[in-house]
């Protein structure tokens, strides 16, 4: 790294210029992998928080929206709870609601029904967990629609009264929407439209024939694995894992694909910018480089040279760019689906100085070419 | 320089070429740039090659310093032939790394390093002794103060004397040098030349100097010319 690390020092101007775009490349990069964080966050956190291995949806259930389209009937849950390794087998009612805060401030929520004191249960982090038919735990972040412990929400239409018991233990959404966890049996009555104004009582609920839920959550048993395919046999459902049933949230999937596309755009934009600067920096020092072969340099010697001052540089003004980019995710706005993940910023910082290796290694594997005889005067 | 094929021989012979023929281009733009060329040199002595531009000079250094493999003949630098290193570039590379100094048109120095740094970096290159210290070297061309200058601190004579000082390194046998004065006034040229004069007896460098210059041909003790590819004595 002898020459490198002097070239570096006597070009700083250029290098200093070609680093600019590499450090704003590393801040686009941090900026589109803290909204892709925020987006699957706002999108799947509800289901990413489940202690769930696997979702089982009513056959043939379309991908998109499935939760709020399935219907799962009491045999096909107990037909899964039946299943080898299966330790946990719960019904799980879902659905979207319009509904008002007693201050009359208009929100939505996506409705996740459990049994109260069943392994789906939320964690919570202010309040109680679930237990009275009328009690719902809401996300931390509906905290910013003024929705406290204690304030009733009203469900549009029907008029259905629910008091806010507690807030989840971090974010917990779904399609974009604060979920709202509420016993099973308080969904359906909503979902069956038996609910009444006012708070649901257990009389509505034992005169209710509705048995049904939306989905059933499985939980392996610890150390093994659910066959899917077997349980859906038997039980006449469509099971995907868990992190495949993110594609059922609304928009799941169009969002993450455009990101991702956005970001795989950059880093082939990285790799072709340090490409290009080195085959620039290459031909233009070619004259140097045929004195340092004449003298005996090996071509080796000067690609592995090259290849130290292109890792030098990205590595460096990535972490600049990185670090900046924190900085302005930091500031960015409250109601932003933003989110700073230390792993999306790693690897992608790492695909970005590896591209970027890449273009620099395809730029000066052309000093191996470089005839020396172009160092003597007469053949230049 | 004991990663390196130095070759430690009795021989007074720096430089053997016999019947060097080399033929450049292709096709209807093919010229005989060497045409039967013998030149022996021994070490301690001074050759200048003199001739118009095309006459072959630039590339009978390039078949000496085992840059251009001739089409026939033999090259003996140091009692090696260079035929036996085959085409393996690397087997060039370090040979002539270890017995063969360029000095280039200008200088030709690195633009980023400082004077004492082009000598370190050769130093490195030939695998030499970490603790190398370019100042003596320096200091026996006049550039004792200059070790910290980078080539564009230096005039085109200083620059042409650190290219000397990077040139014998690695303490080589042989020193072919390019047309060292093509960008300096009289003066300078012969400052240079002679310096060239004074380093080839000092170490027993058997010393080859292309050149367009003929008044610092005093300093030499053997002119020849080269002329369509031939080489001739001067007159």
């Amino acid at each position: 790294m002898f020459l490198a690390l002097r070239e570096l020092k006597f070009a700083r101007g250029r290098f200093g210029l070609m680093g600019a775009v590499v450090a704003l490349i590393a801040v686009l990069m941090v900026m589109l992998s803290g909204l892709s964080a925020g987006l699957v966050n706002d999108g799947v956190s509800g289901l990413k928080s489940l202690p769930v291995t696997a979702f089982a949806f009513d056959q043939g259930t379309k991908t998109d929206n499935a939760f709020s389209r399935s219907i799962v009937e009491p045999d096909q849950i107990e037909a899964w709870a039946t299943q080898p390794g299966v330790a946990e087998a719960e019904p799980v009612g879902a659905g979207m609601v319009n509904a008002q805060t007693d201050d009359g401030t208009q929100v939505d929520l996506s409705l996740f029904a459990v049994e109260p004191g069943s392994f789906l249960a939320p964690v919570v982090s202010e309040g109680d967990t679930l237990g009275s038919l009328n009690g719902i735990v809401v996300s931390e972040t509906a905290r910013s629609e003024g929705i406290e412990v204690g304030t009733v929400i009203t469900l549009d239409r029907l008029d259905t009264e629910l008091e806010v018991i507690g807030f989840t233990d971090g974010q917990a959404t779904f399609g974009h929407v604060d979920v709202a966890y509420l016993p099973l049996d308080t969904w359906r009555l909503i979902a069956s439209g038996a609910a009444q104004p006012g708070a649901p009582t257990q009389a509505q609920v034992d005169a209710l024939n509705f048995d049904v839920a939306s989905v059933v959550a499985l939980k392996a048993e610890p150390g093994t694995e659910i066959d899917l395919a077997a349980g859906d046999a038997a039980a006449q459902t469509t099971a995907v894992s868990l992190k495949e049933s993110f594609n059922s949230s609304p928009g799941y999937e169009a969002e993450t694909l455009t990101l991702s596309l956005i970001q795989v755009f950059l880093y082939a934009i990285c790799a072709l910018v340090v490409g290009a600067f080195f085959t620039v920096w290459t031909i233009q020092r070619q004259h140097e480089l045929a004195i340092l072969r004449a003298v005996g340099a090996s071509g080796t010697y000067l690609v592995r040279d090259s290849l130290a001052q292109a890792a030098i540089l990205l590595f460096g003004f990535t972490a600049l760019g990185v670090a900046a980019g924190v900085g302005l995710g930091m500031a960015m706005p409250q109601g932003m689906p933003f989110a700073l993940e230390v792993t999306p910023i790693l690897t992608s910082s790492l695909i970005t100085i590896t591209l970027g290796l890449i273009g620099a290694a395809v730029a000066v594997f052309r000093i191996i070419r470089i005839d020396p005889i172009t160092a003597l005067g007469g053949q230049r | 320089m004991t990663t390196l094929t130095t070759l430690h021989t009795t021989t007074q012979v720096g430089l053997a070429l016999k019947d060097i023929n080399l033929e450049l281009g292709d096709g209807d733009g093919r010229v005989r740039a060497l045409d039967g060329v013998d030149l022996s040199v021994n070490r301690g002595e001074f050759v200048a090659i003199v001739g118009p531009s095309g006459s072959g000079k630039s590339s009978l250094l390039a078949v000496a310093g085992a840059l251009a493999k001739p089409d026939s003949g033999s090259v003996q630098v140091l009692g090696q032939d260079l035929g036996q290193l085959g085409r393996s570039q690397g087997a060039r590379a370090k040979f002539r790394m270890g017995n063969i100094g360029f000095v280039f048109q200008s200088g030709n120095l690195i633009p980023a390093l400082t004077a004492g740094d082009q000598l370190r970096l050769v130093n490195r290159l030939a695998g030499g002794p970490r603790g190398f210290d370019p100042q003596p070297l320096l200091e026996s061309v006049g550039l004792g103060h200059k070790a910290k200058s980078r080539p564009g601190q230096l005039s085109g004579g200083e620059r042409q004397r650190v290219g000397i000082a990077r040139a014998l390194v690695t303490e080589p046998g042989l020193l072919l040098v390019d047309e060292p004065t093509a960008a300096l006034d009289r003066e300078r040229s012969r400052q240079v030349v002679a310096l060239l004069a004074e380093q080839c007896k000092q170490h027993g460098v058997a010393t080859v100097m292309v050149t367009h210059d003929h008044d610092v041909l005093g300093y030499c003790d053997r002119v020849l010319e080269m002329e369509d590819g031939k080489l001739r004595e001067h007159h």
